[in-house]
């Protein structure tokens, strides 16, 4: 499945909730189920400070492809989060450089993706397409 | 004088609203007080009929407004009881008053080696400024901790002073734990020594009435949009013995005596620290703030919310997992806590759904979160315009929202 496809697959599932309690504990669910980061790169180097919540991102590029692993001490964040892997991760520079996580908004959450919200969400974004940028880059450099 | 709180909340009209569908409850307080419509009106009626820069000119505006300006300096005299108004300086906040004090009393008192006493309970705003001062002058910082309870410890402070204390820097009342902490004892045995207080009054004096005098306190500051009044204005008081032979903070106009090239002489106090065309629409609106609260008895005031307070408390804490941080004797509307297993960031938004408003973070203060060892916490803070019911709105939410998880 494309990034899109996988983005309107996430749209269709939250559509059915016409209570916001039951969009937040779906997120909730994906924060719990959610696989924890590898401990060794749960460290500062790889986290990413927000006020009110922090994200931890690791990632690794093999064969075209950047994979990426996090994590966020806050649930609703680590339930976005969740999401956010699931259309990044596997995914080549270019896939990731081109698209948008439109589905944020389409859910009805965009708030936690504005730069007023210091939860991390928003530099964690800024920073898949920044690794994906340089990866980008060093592949056309190795063509 | 009476406390009706139904016509106390018409005075605050933005608290009738529906936030994400649900009536308003707000309890952040702490961060930010609402502003009731006497200040609103003072602060348009003077933009629209009056403005005109203050000092400076002799046209019928600029006169009018250096008359409404000296004279909410002079509310604000009259509402510490200080001495004289040219100990009020205007600011545009306390953060800006404790640079102020940090910077020219710094300069002035404090050289290598010297010793500068804060509390473990400060908020940022009273550690920085004196951080910056200390490595400046290569002086050093020290700190009276807190007990379990959220309350100072006072044999360490009598430790901690030594022939090198130039000053002491004490909140009123604590931002997290809302203790209300024993000034008047602090200043009393600081000045055994000779050795100046400032008081950061940004929590404590939308709580409780000051008397600078009876308080004996050489430094005294608060914002003015925590007590009812706007944004980017705030006092600082300090004794005259003191702001006279401080040097002046900010460079600029109003503040000079005469200017040549070779040397510039300053003008008296207050107009030696408010350099440039101060926030007098601020200062306006907080003199027509001061008056608001001056409208209301305030031993009926303070006792609706300690009620507050006390019933939150009560109701809190028969939540299971939940820890309540700060449970001093004496304590000012701050309550705040975390319950086990729920991220502050997550009951935070989950909260504002249902249209209830309290602050969640650090809360400006990393070592009383580092004293408890935690990342974060929710706080709900008081004002006298809330109600009973909606503590009981609040703590029927947190049982609700706790089933989330």
């Amino acid at each position: 499945m494309t990034i899109d496809e996988i983005q309107q697959e996430i749209i269709d599932d939250f559509a059915g909730f016409e209570d916001w309690m039951d969009k937040y504990s779906l997120l909730i669910e994906l924060g719990n189920e959610m696989a924890p980061i590898d401990v060794q790169y749960k460290v500062d180097e790889n986290l990413i400070r927000g006020c009110q919540s922090r994200v931890w991102l690791h990632q690794e590029y093999l064969d075209g492809t950047i994979t990426f692993e996090a994590e966020s001490d806050a649930l609703i964040v680590k339930g976005l989060v969740a999401l956010l892997l699931k259309i990044y991760s596997g995914r080549t520079p270019h896939e990731i450089l081109a698209s948008e996580p439109r589905f944020i908004d389409e859910i009805g959450l965009r708030q936690h993706l504005s730069p007023t919200r210091s939860n991390g969400l928003l530099a964690m974004v800024k920073q898949m397409k920044l690794y994906a940028l340089a990866y980008e880059k060093i592949s056309t450099k190795n063509n | 004088m009476s406390f009706d709180l139904l016509k106390i909340r018409k005075d605050f009209p933005i608290l009738d609203q529906k936030v994400n569908g649900k009536a308003l409850v707000y309890l952040d307080n702490a961060a930010t007080s609402q502003r009731p419509v006497q200040v609103i009106e003072r602060m348009n009626e003077f933009s629209l009929k009056t403005n005109g820069n203050i000092h400076r000119a002799t046209h019928t505006f600029a006169n009018k407004t250096t008359e409404a300006f000296e004279q909410a300096r002079e509310i604000v005299r009259s509402y510490l009881n200080a001495t004289e108004s040219a100990e009020v300086i205007f600011t545009s906040g306390t953060t800006e008053s404790i640079n102020l004090v940090a910077h020219s009393f710094g300069d002035a008192f404090i050289h290598e080696g010297d010793e500068v006493i804060v509390t473990e309970m400060e908020h940022h705003a009273n550690i920085v400024p004196w951080q910056m001062m200390c490595e400046r002058k290569g002086a050093k910082l020290k700190v009276i901790p807190f007990n379990e309870k959220g309350e100072l410890s006072m044999d360490a402070l009598d430790s901690l002073i030594t022939g090198k204390t130039k000053i002491i820097a004490v909140t009123h009342v604590s931002n997290v734990l809302g203790t209300l902490n024993p000034i008047a004892t602090i200043i009393e045995k600081a000045h055994l020594k000779n050795i100046p207080v400032l008081i950061d009054g940004a929590q404590g004096a939308p709580h409780f009435q000051i008397d600078v005098q009876a308080l004996d306190c050489d430094f005294y500051t608060f914002s003015g949009h925590k007590i009812y009044g706007p944004t980017g204005i705030g006092v600082l008081y300090g004794k005259r013995k003191w702001l006279d032979q401080m040097p002046p903070f900010l460079g600029g106009g109003e503040m000079i005596d005469r200017v040549t090239f070779g040397k510039t002489t300053f003008n008296e106090i207050p107009y030696k620290f408010e350099a440039g065309t101060p926030n007098y629409v601020g200062a306006i609106g907080l003199g027509a703030a001061i008056e608001y609260i001056q409208s209301h008895d305030h031993s009926v005031v303070l006792k609706h919310e300690q009620n507050l307070l006390q019933f939150a408390t009560k109701k809190l804490k028969t939540i299971n997992g939940l820890t309540i941080y700060g449970e001093a004797s004496k304590k000012a509307g701050v309550l705040s806590f975390n319950i086990e297993g729920i991220h502050p960031f997550d009951l935070g938004t989950l909260l504002d759904q249902l249209g209830i408003a309290v602050r969640t973070g650090r809360l400006c203060a990393d070592p009383v979160m580092d004293h408890f060892s935690v990342e974060n916490m929710v706080r709900s803070s008081f004002s006298f315009y809330n109600t009973l019911e909606e503590v009981e709105v609040f703590y029927q939410a947190l049982i609700r929202l706790k089933t989330m998880f």
